[in-house]
């Protein structure tokens, strides 16, 4: 039995907006790192944000473990793309420690876990800084800490690198891969990057152009882990997606030609 | 080195500055038909001594002081409050929201004639007046600071279960800071010129008292000791207050770039 279910899935904003989703149907399985692309517009944050809970589908149902997502819940945990939800009137250790407090974890197991995380994603030495003090990839490492500290069984991660620079955004990739196949946590992670997909996922669905956009396809990635970017297979399944991804994209370009 | 030139070089412009205006003035009023309405610095200076030495400078001094403390500490805390109420829940804002704007507007020297009224002209009065004229910079700054909390600030902890009152708590109080405090600056200005007004109607202390019994006495120098005074006083609590909330709420003012609402 599929882990989560998304069957049917319609979503507008408002009561009179577009139909932005239509019939979104996905089950994604317990432990897998998903990967969803598409092209800009389609609607992929809005399929993460339902299943976050931050927003209700106009229509459809929506599953995890059986059990209809109500709202936000600490069983699925979001890294933003921009790193303004991390507070910045606390330090890094403050940060991380903060779904903890949230949670209401004596003061000495809180400093255990967060201890834990900031070693896992390498922010160790740092604890004292406030995020005005760091660099990008190193307020998503924050973000990513922040994450694991409370052992959320879903991690949902929105174009996390999208702002970074391209090798700041590779170690990062490294990371995250180790990261994720410790964990065993189930990831849906949205991204513009064909090879940072390739790299991560375990499958990758691609969405159709906006409006009324709905997954087109999904592709499994059999590599072998750890993998390596750059290899022959590696190279095949780039131009598999590509191909797939494009079609969408030139269908968007079209239509903004028309409308010229 | 180069910063430290540059400040000292600013403390001498500061300097030059001042030296300049005195020494015009000083001049003009050595023109001046009749010196009784035009009084020269120095003299001016030796009036404020005079008093000074008899107590009374620093008793005008306190008075207003702890007048404008008081006010301003009330209306602060009432401002915040009902600010973040505001803020963040709407039936509060639905219904408080049009006495905020149509109080705003409404000077606290329009109040004073009523409030004398109703609460004499003692020490209470003057604060109420004190007190009301900062609570609306403040409750406003901090409403509208409420409704700039980033989002995923505010999605965040609802991610990590954060009841409706741990977000207000934890994520929009903090986030808040930066914007209250400057609806506080602002409002202490406001409390300056409403002290005088207050002090000037009815009071026998106070610095605004000083000003208005110069014309009793005919004495202008009074006047212009009680407004140099004033000046200096506002000079220091701006400083006073930037310093020690950059120093002890630096974390929280980072919080917010552009933190000013009016």
């Amino acid at each position: 039995m599929a882990y989560i279910t998304f069957r049917g899935i319609d979503f507008r904003y408002g009561p009179k907006g577009p139909l932005t989703i239509r019939g979104l149907d996905l089950e994604l399985r317990r432990g897998e790192f998903f990967m969803l692309v598409g092209p800009s517009g389609c609607g992929k944050t809005t399929v993460l944000n339902i299943l976050a809970g931050f927003e209700a589908p106009t229509a459809g149902e929506l599953l995890v473990e059986g059990h209809a997502v109500t709202g936000p819940q600490r069983d699925r945990i979001v890294i933003f793309q921009e790193p303004d939800s991390l507070y910045p009137w606390l330090t890094t250790l403050e940060n991380v420690e903060f779904p903890l407090r949230v949670l209401g974890v004596s003061r000495s197991e809180r400093r255990a876990r967060v201890g834990e995380a900031l070693r896992l994603v390498g922010l160790r030495g740092h604890e004292a800084k406030h995020p005005g003090q760091l660099s990008g990839g190193m307020k998503q490492r924050v973000q990513i800490a922040r994450a694991l500290v409370l052992d959320a069984p879903i991690l949902l991660m929105d174009e996390p690198f999208g702002a970074l620079d391209a090798q700041t955004r590779i170690i990062l990739q490294d990371e995250l891969a180790q990261i994720a196949a410790r964990t065993q946590q189930t990831i849906l992670f949205i991204t513009h990057d064909i090879h940072e997909a390739i790299f991560l996922a375990d499958r990758i669905g691609v969405m159709t152009a906006g409006p009324e956009s709905t997954l087109k396809k999904i592709v499994e990635i059999e590599l072998p882990r750890p993998r390596t970017r750059g290899s022959a297979a590696f190279g095949e399944l780039y131009e598999h997606v590509h191909q797939i991804l494009s079609e969408e994209v030139r269908r968007v370009l079209r239509r903004e030609d028309s409308l010229l | 080195m180069i910063q430290g030139s540059r400040s000292r070089l600013r403390g001498l412009g500061y300097v030059v500055s001042v030296l300049l205006v005195l020494g015009l003035w000083q001049f003009l009023s050595s023109r001046a038909i009749i010196p009784l309405l035009f009084p020269s610095p120095l003299s001016t200076l030796h009036v404020g001594l005079e008093l000074a030495r008899k107590g009374q400078l620093q008793a005008d001094l306190w008075a207003s002081l702890r007048r404008i403390v008081a006010g301003f500490a009330l209306g602060s805390a009432v401002g915040v409050v009902l600010g973040l109420l505001m803020g963040a829940y709407r039936p509060v804002r639905l219904l408080l929201e049009p006495y905020l704007h149509f109080l705003r507007f409404l000077p606290a020297l329009a109040w004073i004639p009523a409030v004398m009224l109703w609460l004499g002209t003692g020490e209470g009065a003057k604060i109420v007046l004190l007190a009301y004229t900062t609570v609306f910079i403040v409750a406003l700054n901090t409403m509208v600071g409420v409704s700039r909390v980033p989002r995923n600030q505010v999605r965040a902890a609802r991610s990590f279960g954060a009841r409706r009152s741990q977000v207000f708590f934890l994520v929009t109080v903090p986030a808040t800071v930066g914007y209250a405090l400057t609806g506080m600056r602002l409002a202490m200005g406001n409390c300056f010129m409403t002290v005088v007004a207050a002090e000037l109607v009815a009071s026998d202390s106070g610095l605004g008292y000083l000003i208005f019994s110069s014309r009793q006495w005919m004495q202008t120098e009074l006047a212009f000791v009680g407004i140099f005074l004033l000046g200096f006083l506002g000079l220091i609590a701006d400083h006073a207050f930037r310093t020690t909330s950059t120093r002890l709420l630096w974390r929280y003012e980072g919080a917010s770039r552009s933190r000013t609402a009016l």
